[in-house]
């Protein structure tokens, strides 16, 4: 019945025939437009009229004025990002976890790759498998949680330093801010290196056999064998991937951080993205934490759609 | 290849010794978790590698069920995991099914679901759309603001899309409309693809912290991520789980109460993982492969 309406609606305006044209191809794909229509709505209100609201970041926004009544403040708030010095902070926290990630965490999987790419039975290779990718599916409350009783003073870790190794006293891991960067690195390859390994299996999979044949013909240990065929062989997928993680600099992980953050290490350890939850839910800084987002959102964007081209031209040469 | 050097046999011995202990690492803290949660407090203070319960007494397991918070908690969560589903599945299929199709406008719906992968409005802008919609405070929080993930949408429209062409014109000609091929032809014959994603979409149902502490207030709507959070890392076992509980005189240890509620937060995914773990690597790939 509503594409009746469409249908009614376009037919008087149609005095060409392409106008005709399409009102017959809308009706005759009517009930798949029938199906779009939930999608649509979805896409529409919540993820972009939000992006309207954005508005808010050049203006004094105030609930009670509302989105149209509250007065226009132009660049002010942006002004303000680059004027605080908490700001400024919070980007480099953001910026050193990321590249702590990238350097650590992202190797990680390769690494793991090329070990299971190396077992024969495939039998072992396989529950090896399932049980390094488990931790992907577990909660960030869990892994934090399992990190809390492992890692606190009176933990299983500390015990063994204390009682077997002869330390003096527990190593504050959770309290001391050292320790922040480092264990936010390893919770990170903790959980998702075994996940991290599906695409570099899957590009190993593809390598000839022919190439080790030879390879050992030659005279290659298992070690050359890594490095002269396995490593080029998936060198493209582990560029594009690079490519597309550092256009990610600024996404780091709102739950992790946020579960770990306390008063001994907030100082290094808020991100944009803890910061923006700081300051706009719990101090409803709404127009200045929209203003960071904003911010964080197009520098983003700029970095990916940069990231998503060189990884496209890189793809294509890697191809020849 | 298959005569085995020494070298050979070191180089594969060193592999899998590595390789077990990496295993071993993703293994070993539910181990000693389970073992603990189901000790008694002297076995576990006594010894400080503890495996295998020598004592065994499920209290702390009791003590948790009988609170009123935690079950309040674990029931919130599952009606969210079920329900939001449901919506997932719904909104994702029949969006994913139109634009495997080729109507009119599709190139700028599909941009559209991609810029959403690029952009994000923000924090602030989305919390406010939810407080306009009224959602604030209720369950549909957790579930409409995230009714599609635009990456599963690319997947499972390229699923559709592999399914032969001429299927439809056959259905069309017996005088089947769209709505009917898609929900007695294609339907039923994505099942498997269906319930993959629709274990994806638990699985981060189940395990979203994110959005209740953003969108819900009440500590009476906590869901199963809040109340485990308060429970082990702000470390409130007793306090959290008390209430009218029947224990509360003498509660068991906190150690073994965050032990054990952790091993039943993260039961439900250990139950559904060995049936995700058939789909998701073909999920993966074809993701990594049309994305």
């Amino acid at each position: 019945m509503k594409t009746e309406t469409v249908q009614a609606g376009a037919l008087p305006a149609s005095h060409t025939g392409k106008l005709r044209r399409i009102a017959r191809r809308m009706h005759k794909e009517r009930y798949i437009y029938l199906l779009l229509l939930p999608g649509l709505l979805y896409f529409i209100v919540y993820r972009y009229l939000p992006m309207f609201g954005i508005v808010i970041a050049f203006k004094d926004y105030s609930p009670f004025l509302g989105f149209a009544d509250s007065p226009w403040v132009g660049l002010a708030n942006f002004a303000r990002i680059f004027e605080s010095p908490e700001v400024v902070q919070v980007m480099i926290n953001t910026l050193v976890i990321s590249f702590l990630q990238i350097v650590f965490a992202f190797p990680a999987p390769i690494l793991l790759a090329l070990m299971l790419n190396e077992v024969r039975r495939q039998s072992l290779k396989r529950v090896i498998q399932s049980i390094v990718y488990l931790p992907h599916f577990l909660s960030w409350v869990v892994v934090v949680g399992i990190v809390s009783i492992f890692f606190r003073n009176e933990g299983l870790v500390n015990d063994f330093l204390v009682y077997r190794m002869g330390f003096e006293q527990p190593i504050p891991f959770l309290t001391n801010p050292d320790f922040f960067r480092p264990m936010i690195v390893l919770e990170v390859i903790w959980k998702e290196v075994g996940w991290g390994t599906i695409i570099f299996l899957a590009a190993m999979a593809g390598v000839n056999p022919n190439l080790y044949e030879a390879a050992v013909m030659d005279g290659a240990s298992r070690f050359r064998q890594i490095w002269h065929v396995t490593l080029p062989a998936i060198r493209s997928t582990i560029v594009v991937l690079l490519i597309i993680r550092l256009g990610d600099v600024l996404e780091v992980g709102f739950e992790q951080i946020f579960l770990q953050l306390n008063a001994f290490n907030l100082d290094i350890g808020n991100t944009l993205d803890t910061y923006v939850y700081y300051k706009g839910i719990q101090q409803s800084d709404y127009s200045f934490s929209t203003a960071v987002g904003v911010f964080k959102g197009l520098v983003g964007l700029v970095l990916v759609m940069t990231a998503n081209w060189l990884a496209k031209r890189y793809g294509e040469e890697g191809v020849y | 290849m298959k005569r085995s050097t020494w070298a050979d046999r070191l180089f594969d011995g060193v592999n899998i010794t590595l390789l077990l202990i990496i295993s071993l690492a993703m293994i070993f803290p539910f181990l000693y978790l389970f073992s603990v949660s189901f000790s008694s407090y002297e076995d576990f203070l006594s010894s400080d590698l503890l495996l295998w319960p020598s004592n065994w007494t499920t209290d702390a397991y009791e003590f948790i069920w009988k609170s009123w918070a935690f079950r309040n908690s674990l029931m919130i969560t599952v009606m969210v995991t079920v329900v939001g589903t449901a919506v997932n599945l719904f909104f994702t299929a029949t969006m994913a099914y139109a634009l495997s199709r080729r109507i009119l406008g599709r190139r700028v719906l599909m941009f559209m679901v991609v810029f959403t992968m690029l952009f994000y409005a923000g924090m602030i802008p989305t919390y406010l759309m939810v407080k306009a919609t009224g959602l604030l405070d209720s369950m549909w929080a957790l579930i409409l603001p995230a009714a599609i993930a635009p990456f599963n949408l690319i997947v499972m429209r390229s699923f559709f899309q592999s399914i032969p062409e001429e299927l439809n014109e056959a259905a069309l000609i017996d005088g089947a409309n769209d709505l009917q091929i898609f929900g007695k032809i294609i339907l039923p014959l994505s099942k498997p693809s269906l319930a993959a994603f629709s274990l994806f979409y638990a699985v981060s149902h189940w395990n979203n912290y994110f959005a209740p502490i953003l969108y819900l207030n009440s500590p009476e709507k906590w869901t199963i991520q809040v109340i485990l959070r308060q429970i082990v890392i702000v470390g409130e076992a007793t306090a959290t789980l008390s209430g009218d509980n029947t224990f509360v005189d003498n509660p068991p240890p906190p150690e073994t109460i965050q032990m054990a509620a952790i091993l039943l937060a993260t039961l439900p995914i250990l139950v559904v993982y060995p049936f995700l773990q058939k789909h998701f690597a073909k999920g993966v790939m074809l993701g990594a492969v049309k994305g």
